[in-house]
C-alpha cells in the first residue's frame, strides 16, 4: 500500500474497517465525530452495520450485544461522552467479552473544551467502570501508530476476551500525516466458545456479569487477575529514544511523548544526555523497562498533558531511588518543545532531591512562571 | 533537517488547504510531514490555521512557538507571526490585505499582493496558491513543480480543470516573491 496523508480521525476509523470491523455504534462529540462520520459512509458501502445510537448509553449496551455474538465491533468517544459509557464497559468486563473503544481526549472535567488533552489516563488505566476489572489500553502518538494500534485492539481484545482501549488526544484525532494502511480484511465473525451466535445443534450458551453467590464472583475476580498477567508477561510495548547512554529520561505517552522527542533532540544538539521512553501500552505499563531504567540514570522527568497520572505509574517503578521531576501542561493546552528544553536544562543543571509528591514543586513553578495566575 | 511553517489568515482564504499542498508535496519527496489544523468554533468564520513541520527524520511535536517560516494572509495573522517567527525567520505577508509596514528588522519580511495577483489570474481563490508559491523562495526543500505534481496527485478529479491556473498562481507568488528578495541587501539575504 501507499503512502497517503491520512488524518488521525479518518485513518482509525478506516483502519478499523480494514481490520474486518463489522458493526460500528456511536454518537457525535468533538473532537472524534470524524470517525463516527467517516464510518456512517464507509460501513454502509461494505453491506456492514453502522448505528449512530440516541446516545452513549445506548451506544456502548449495543456494543455489548454484538461483542456476545463474536463479531468485531466497537465505539468511540471523547472524554464526556466515555464517562457515559462506563457502567456498559464494566459489564463488558464483567462478562468477559472483546469490546473496542477508541477515547480522543479533551480538556475537562465537566464539559471542559474541545482542545486536546490527556486527562482520562486514570479513567482508562485504573477503571473508571465499578467493580475490580482490567482492560488493555494504548495510546498513539502518531497517525500511522493509531492504524497500527487499531487492528491490534481488536487482536488483543479478542485474544484475552478484554476491553482494548485506544487513547489519543485530539491533536492526534485532527493531524494528517502520511501513513499506510493495512489490507482489507472481511468482517470477522470467528467460531469462539464462547460466543452466544445461535444454538442450532449445540449446547445453549449464556454470557452474563452476574455471580450472585460472592464465591463464583471471587473466581471470576481471580480469573480476571490471572488472564491480565498473561497480558502484562506479553503485551507491553514501548519505544526508546536515545536511552543508551541516557543520564536523564523522560517518560511520556502519546503527544506529550512525541513533543518531548523535539525537545530531546535539540538538548542532545547542545550535548545533554537525554532519552526518551516512550510508552505505547500504558495499560499495560512498562514497568520493568522503566525498572531497568532506574539502575542507569540519575533523574527521570515525566511530562503529561494532565496534573500528573502516569506519574503514579512512574513514581510506583521507580520508588525513590532516584529523583522524578514533573512537568504538565492540563486542561487542553499541549506543551511546546521548548518547555520542555527548559525542563531539561533544569534537570542538567540539578542538583535534584527525591520527593515524595513531584507535583508540589511543578504546581509552584507553574505559579511562579506566570503560566497561570492564582484565582 | 526540520522545517516547521505557520499558514495563518481568515475562514475561506484557504488557509488550511495550502498547507495540505505543502505536506504533500513533502510527502511525495519522501519527506516526514505533520499537518495539524486550528480546529473549533475558529472554523466557522475568523481565523484560521495550521502548522506544517517537514522533516527527514521522526517528527516531535506537530506544533511550534516560533517558527522559521510563516504566512500571514491578513492583519491579524501579520500582527500575532511577526511577532512570533522565529529571528532569521521568512514571513510571508498577503500584501493586499495590510495596511501597515513590519517592524522587526531580525526578520525577512516578504510583501506579496496575493489578491491582486489572483484575480489578474481570474480567480480570488487561488491567493494561497500565490502565498505558497511565494514561500517556495524560502523553503528549498520543495519546488514549485514539486507542488504542481502534488496538485496534479491529490486535487479531487472534479477540480483537475482548475490545474493551470493553480501552477500560474504558484509561478506568480514565487516570481514576485523572488523580485522582493532581490531588493534585500546581499548580506542580509544569506539564510
Amino acid at each position: 500500500m501507499p503512502r497517503e496523508l491520512w488524518k488521525g480521525n479518518e485513518a482509525i476509523a478506516e483502519s478499523a474497517v480494514r481490520a474486518g470491523l463489522g458493526a460500528y455504534f456511536g454518537y457525535p462529540i468533538t473532537p472524534q465525530t470524524e470517525i463516527l462520520e467517516y464510518l456512517s459512509r464507509r460501513m454502509p458501502e461494505l453491506g456492514r452495520a453502522f448505528v449512530q445510537a440516541e446516545s452513549e448509553l445506548g451506544a456502548i449496551n449495543m456494543v455489548y450485544g454484538a461483542a456476545c455474538t463474536g463479531a468485531r465491533v466497537m465505539s468511540s468517544s471523547s472524554s464526556p461522552g466515555v464517562s457515559l459509557m462506563m457502567e456498559g464497559l464494566s459489564y463488558i468486563a464483567g462478562t468477559e467479552i472483546p469490546a473496542v473503544l477508541v477515547n480522543v481526549m479533551r480538556g475537562g472535567p465537566g464539559l471542559g473544551n474541545i482542545a486536546p488533552a490527556q486527562s482520562d489516563y486514570n479513567q482508562a488505566v485504573r477503571g473508571g467502570g465499578h467493580g475490580d476489572y482490567p482492560r488493555i489500553v494504548l495510546a498513539p502518538a502518531s497517525v500511522q501508530e493509531a492504524i497500527d494500534l487499531m487492528a491490534l485492539s481488536f487482536d488483543l481484545a479478542e485474544k484475552y476476551r478484554m476491553i482494548a482501549m485506544m487513547i489519543l488526544d485530539g491533536s492526534v484525532g485532527q493531524m494528517m500525516e502520511p501513513a499506510e494502511m493495512p489490507a482489507l480484511q472481511e468482517p470477522h465473525r470467528r467460531e469462539f466458545d464462547w460466543a452466544t451466535n445461535g444454538a442450532m445443534n449445540r449446547e445453549r450458551r449464556i454470557l452474563s456479569s452476574i455471580y450472585l453467590d460472592p464465591h463464583d464472583e471471587e473466581k471470576t475476580n481471580l480469573r480476571l487477575l490471572k488472564n491480565w498477567k498473561n497480558v502484562q508477561a506479553n503485551e507491553v510495548r514501548y519505544k526508546e529514544y536515545f536511552l543508551d547512554d541516557a543520564k536523564y529520561v523522560i517518560v511520556g505517552f502519546g503527544t506529550a511523548g512525541r513533543v518531548a522527542l523535539s525537545a530531546v533532540r535539540e538538548a542532545r544538539a547542545l550535548g545533554i544526555k537525554v532519552g526518551l521512553l516512550r510508552p505505547i501500552t500504558v495499560s499495560p505499563f512498562p514497568y520493568e523497562a522503566l525498572d531497568q531504567l532506574t539502575g542507569q540514570v540519575e533523574a527521570f522527568l515525566v511530562t503529561e498533558m494532565n496534573m500528573g497520572q502516569m506519574l503514579d505509574d512512574v513514581l510506583l517503578t521507580v520508588r525513590g531511588r532516584v529523583p522524578v521531576e514533573f512537568y504538565g501542561r492540563p486542561g487542553g493546552v499541549v506543551p511546546f518543545h521548548d518547555e520542555i528544553l527548559d525542563e531539561i536544562h533544569r534537570l542538567a543543571s540539578g542538583p535534584l532531591a527525591v520527593s515524595t509528591d513531584p507535583r508540589d514543586s511543578w504546581l509552584a513553578r507553574m505559579y511562579s512562571n506566570l503560566k497561570v495566575t492564582a484565582q | 533537517m526540520q522545517k516547521e511553517i505557520i499558514i495563518a489568515g481568515f475562514g475561506g482564504q484557504g488557509v488550511l488547504f495550502g498547507g495540505q499542498v505543502l505536506a504533500y508535496a513533502a510527502m511525495d519527496n519522501g519527506l516526514d510531514v505533520t499537518w495539524i489544523p486550528s480546529y473549533g468554533p475558529e472554523m466557522r468564520g475568523g481565523t484560521a490555521n495550521c502548522t506544517v513541520v517537514i522533516a527527514d527524520h521522526e517528527i516531535g511535536s506537530p506544533l511550534v512557538k516560533n517558527p522559521p517560516l510563516a504566512i500571514a494572509l491578513n492583519l491579524p495573522s501579520f500582527d500575532k507571526y511577526e511577532e512570533t517567527l522565529a529571528p532569521g525567520g521568512t514571513l510571508i505577508v498577503n500584501q493586499s490585505m495590510v495596511d501597515r509596514a513590519p517592524k522587526r528588522t531580525d526578520i525577512h519580511v516578504i510583501m506579496v499582493p496575493c489578491n491582486e495577483i489572483a484575480e489578474e489570474i481570474g480567480d480570488r481563490k487561488l491567493l494561497n496558491m500565490v502565498a505558497v508559491g511565494a514561500l517556495l523562495t524560502a523553503l528549498p526543500e520543495i519546488k514549485v513543480e514539486d507542488v504542481e505534481k502534488a496538485l496534479e496527485g491529490h486535487l479531487p478529479a472534479r477540480h483537475k480543470h482548475l490545474l493551470p491556473k493553480n501552477y500560474e498562481a504558484l509561478k506568480r507568488g514565487f516570481e514576485q516573491a523572488q523580485r522582493e528578495w532581490d531588493k534585500v541587501p546581499a548580506e542580509f539575504s544569506e539564510q
